[in-house]
């Protein structure tokens, strides 16, 4: 990775506009902007069309001959297949309430990055060959020919979208970005314009069954070690089981969470959890993926890697499906996974077997959030909680993009945190629930040589943050998202150091007490508690 | 440019019905014909843009949740802005419809130094609220020409629209509100330089073609005072498909209605009609409930996959020596 730009450097920006038209603003392909582009061989174990080596920072893109037509085609026939592509074509009024809610544009100034402006990338190529009007008064209505410039733009600015849907919020016809830049990159995918920061995860997760590409043995060892930690800090020495059939659940969590740190220590919180309910559960090492990075590339790949997820619960025979703290997978669980690869009648309603409550709202996916389940287990006095072992932490809740505009899951976090700390804040209002600011790496852009774009995009996030740092000491940054625990470290360390990134049941397994345990004197991080010797 | 050959558009088109009556005398052609071939292109295309919008599917439940979910039952559900339920959709659509939610919602964002500031900002949602219910209740009172005897609730509200008693005529407020509004609506895309930076001809074409019905009107009612007898006549003769041509009714009257006939014939293939697309953005208008009832998608098909005994066959050995069940031993 390039040394970071300074803070400074990176600031100096204003949200002023180009003194040429958008249409006249050719597109400067910025390194530190954008992911690599996809390698051939990882396109084509998915069986992509058009896989091959090529360089964004190139000239030549070597598109297929007829790429033109491809386009045109792919456009028309999801125009037939997305009611929502069709409308949100048609009815922007070009209000601009959606233009500084964009955590880019804030974070960059560009005005490409203006939702609408990105929508109408996409839009005037629509209107172009789409609608009568643009083909007879072409850019009077806003209209423009589709060329290789017009593709690199797409390509540019749709992966600079994390599909957030923030800007969905405050459109008065609930235009949504997110459905736009997934109709937009499925189309640069049908002429094999995808990064390799998603196309490798997506290859690795069809093959393996996870995106970090793990195989059995890695996975079981990698559980290992966190079980070994466990143990130091607790004494209690857990034996969970994986592909068990005949397990009355299946837990699925994001593979990050079984990976690398901050993640790790979630994972180490949902173990010691499962392991003080007696809960009979398994992990699968082939359900070994809550995330999608499918859903970055096409629907058709989302489904057909979210295929796995009821295959196994099938085939080990499991009642129900409980999934961890993970924000995209719990967009696809919520809107998609049913409608994909359900129904899952041979699943039965999810019923918590230390409380007994039917999980009425997933009655038909059969699929259980963790904080709902773990709210539950606490609202029903069911875990004996020490919240003084988290005393010195001050915690803010970051709500993840999609569990707050795709489904909602607001309290049920806030509700556990409270009960496990005794210093917690909000952030400001505009900045948390469903106006909750991105991180600015979702949708697959969490990798390295894009970081100037993250730490732009992530810049408004860590400025609501560091806010409350300065106001109430804030030093921890609590999410119940994988994403958020892989990406957000660099940019706290970068935008407001001092503040730790950790999933909700991270601060859960250190609140929580184990029938048996020896006195704790660390933490899930293996460092020592204060006030408690150690 | 594009706010100058939009406005100019407008300017050409009124003096075209102006030239249409005074010069060539075509009352029957901007009375009668193309009021009719207006009205009929409005309808016919609004609801072939419904039926284009209509074949194309909604394959996934896609709400944009705005709120708490349904989940535990002490966990208070936000039942408007996150709707599990037909009737919490139907409280969401019409505060969408009615009261402009999300655009109440609206925030300005400054940056001052290294610092994000969000600030309260309604005047977009002020601006549209009193620009499309001004529109409504004109509209509404412009029924007095197509019904005899005009109805008792049109009275009232011309009586309460009028209530400030100013004038003779009696000014109606909603006239005085919708220009100060479409002037707003005007001024703030010019003035704001990132909404100017994405505007198009065809944002600022609506708002002049608005404005000069409504000057058109204006004029007519309270300074050239056309002959309303006449007026009535000729479009009760409209509404009764017997149209006869009106004499002696003045050229400002023509421009007028012409200026109508323009913005109905564009509607349709227009961002104007964000007016029906609306109630049909599936954004808004399902319920968050995909995890309660399965949401079927009608073109959803069979995928590969790699199967469970595929991925053991790739990793056969590696899984025995984990110790890890195995379907197949071979």
């Amino acid at each position: 990775m390039a040394k970071l730009p300074e803070q400074e450097e990176l600031l100096h920006y204003k949200y002023d506009i180009p003194s040429t038209e958008w249409m006249d603003t050719p597109v400067m392909i910025k390194p530190g902007m954008y992911c690599y582009g996809a390698k051939g061989k990882n396109l084509e174990t998915v069986n992509f069309p058009h896989a091959r080596d090529w360089s964004p920072a190139g000239e030549d893109w070597k598109l297929p001959e007829n790429w033109k037509e491809i386009i045109l085609t792919g456009m028309a026939e999801r125009l037939n297949k997305y009611r929502s592509f069709k409308l949100f074509m048609d009815i922007c009024v070009r209000c601009g309430a959606c233009a500084d809610k964009c955590h880019f544009y804030m974070g960059s100034g560009d005005p490409k990055n203006m939702p609408v402006l990105r929508a109408e990338l996409l839009r005037s190529v629509y209107k172009r060959y789409f609608t009568t009007s643009g083909r007879m008064f072409g850019r009077l209505v806003g209209a423009r020919d589709l060329t290789e410039e017009v593709i690199r733009e797409w390509w540019y600015y749709f992966y600079q979208c994390t599909e957030c849907r923030r800007c969905s919020v405050f459109c008065p016809y609930g235009i949504d970005q997110a459905e736009i830049t997934i109709i937009g990159r499925e189309l640069l995918n049908l002429i094999g314009l995808n990064t390799e920061w998603i196309a490798g995860p997506v290859a690795n997760c069809y093959m393996k069954g996870n995106h970090v590409g793990m195989e059995p043995q890695a996975i079981m060892d990698n559980i290992e070690f966190m079980l070994d930690d466990i143990e130091t800090i607790t004494g209690r020495r857990i034996e969970p089981s994986f592909n068990r059939k005949g397990a009355e659940i299946l837990f699925v969590a994001p593979s990050g969470d079984l990976f690398a740190e901050p993640g790790i220590y979630t994972c180490m919180g949902y173990l010691m959890l499962f392991e003080q309910l007696g809960l009979d559960y398994t992990m699968s090492t082939y359900a070994s993926e809550g995330g999608n990075f499918g859903f970055f590339t096409s629907n058709e790949m989302a489904k057909r890697l979210n295929a796995k997820i009821y295959a196994e619960a099938r085939r080990l025979g499991v009642k129900w499906i409980l999934g961890g703290e993970c924000g995209h997978m719990w967009r696809v669980i919520n809107q998609y996974m049913d409608t994909w690869n359900g129904p899952a009648d041979f699943l039965e309603e999810p019923v918590s077997p230390i409380t007994g409550t039917r999980f009425t709202n997933a009655r038909s996916t059969k699929m259980v959030h963790i904080a709902e389940f773990t709210a539950d287990l606490i609202y029903h006095n069911k875990l004996k909680l020490e919240p003084n072992r988290n005393d010195h932490l001050t915690v803010t809740f970051h709500d993840s993009c999609n569990p707050s505009r795709a489904m909602g899951i607001l309290e049920e976090p806030r509700y556990i945190i409270n009960k496990i700390c005794n210093n917690f804040y909000e952030m400001p209002e505009e900045t948390i629930r469903e106006k909750t600011l991105c991180c600015g790496s979702g949708s697959g852009l969490n990798a390295g040589e894009n970081m100037e774009l993250r730490l732009r995009g992530g810049f408004p996030r860590a400025n609501a943050v560091q806010y409350v740092r300065e106001n109430h000491g804030v030093n921890v940054l609590a999410n119940i998202c994988a994403l958020d625990r892989a990406s957000f470290p660099a940019l706290m360390d970068y935008w407001v150091p001092g503040v730790q990134v950790m999933g909700v049941h991270e601060l859960l397994g250190n609140a929580l007490v184990m029938d048996g345990e020896i006195e704790r004197t660390l933490n899930l991080r293996l460092e020592p508690l204060p006030g408690k010797g150690g | 440019m594009k706010i100058w050959s939009s406005l100019l558009a407008v300017i050409v088109l009124a003096l075209l019905a102006w030239a249409g009556i005074e010069v060539l005398h075509l009352t029957a052609l901007f009375g009668i014909i193309i009021p009719y071939i207006a009205l009929a292109v409005f309808l016919t295309g609004f609801a072939g843009r419904i039926i284009k919008w209509g074949k194309s599917p909604v394959p996934f439940s896609i709400p944009t949740t705005c709120g708490q979910q349904q989940s535990l039952p002490w966990i208070k559900q936000d039942k408007i802005e996150n709707p599990a339920s037909t009737w919490g959709v139907i409280g969401r659509m019409i505060l969408e419809i009615v009261l402009f939610r999300s655009l109440f919602r609206n925030t300005r964002t400054e940056k001052m130094g290294s610092k994000l500031a969000f600030g309260s900002s309604k005047w977009l949602w002020l601006g549209s609220m009193v620009f499309h219910w001004s529109l409504l209740i004109i509209l509404i009172r412009h029924l007095r020409f197509f019904l005899n005897p005009v109805p008792a609730a049109i009275q009232g509200l011309e009586s309460l629209d009028s209530f400030l008693q100013i004038g003779v005529p009696l000014l109606y407020i909603t006239d005085v509100l919708l220009v100060l509004a479409l002037t707003y609506l005007f001024l703030r895309r010019v003035a704001i330089p990132q909404i100017k930076y994405i505007s198009l001809p065809t944002d600022y074409y609506p708002l002049f073609l608005l404005l000069g019905i409504a000057a058109s009107g204006i004029l007519m009612r309270y300074f050239l005072k056309v002959d309303l007898a006449a007026v009535k006549e000729l479009t009760m003769s409209l509404v009764a498909l017997k149209p006869t041509v009106a004499l002696n009714i003045g050229a400002i009257f023509y421009i007028h209605l012409f200026l109508i006939s323009c913005l109905f014939a564009y509607f349709p293939f227009s961002k104007l009609m964000h007016a029906g697309g609306i109630f049909m953005s599936p954004t808004r208008n399902l319920a968050n409930n995909s995890r309660m009832t399965r949401y079927i998608n009608p073109w959803n098909y069979e995928v590969k996959t790699h199967s469970y005994a595929e991925y053991e066959d790739d990793f056969r050995e590696k899984m025995r020596k984990a110790g890890l069940p195995l379907e197949k031993e071979g």
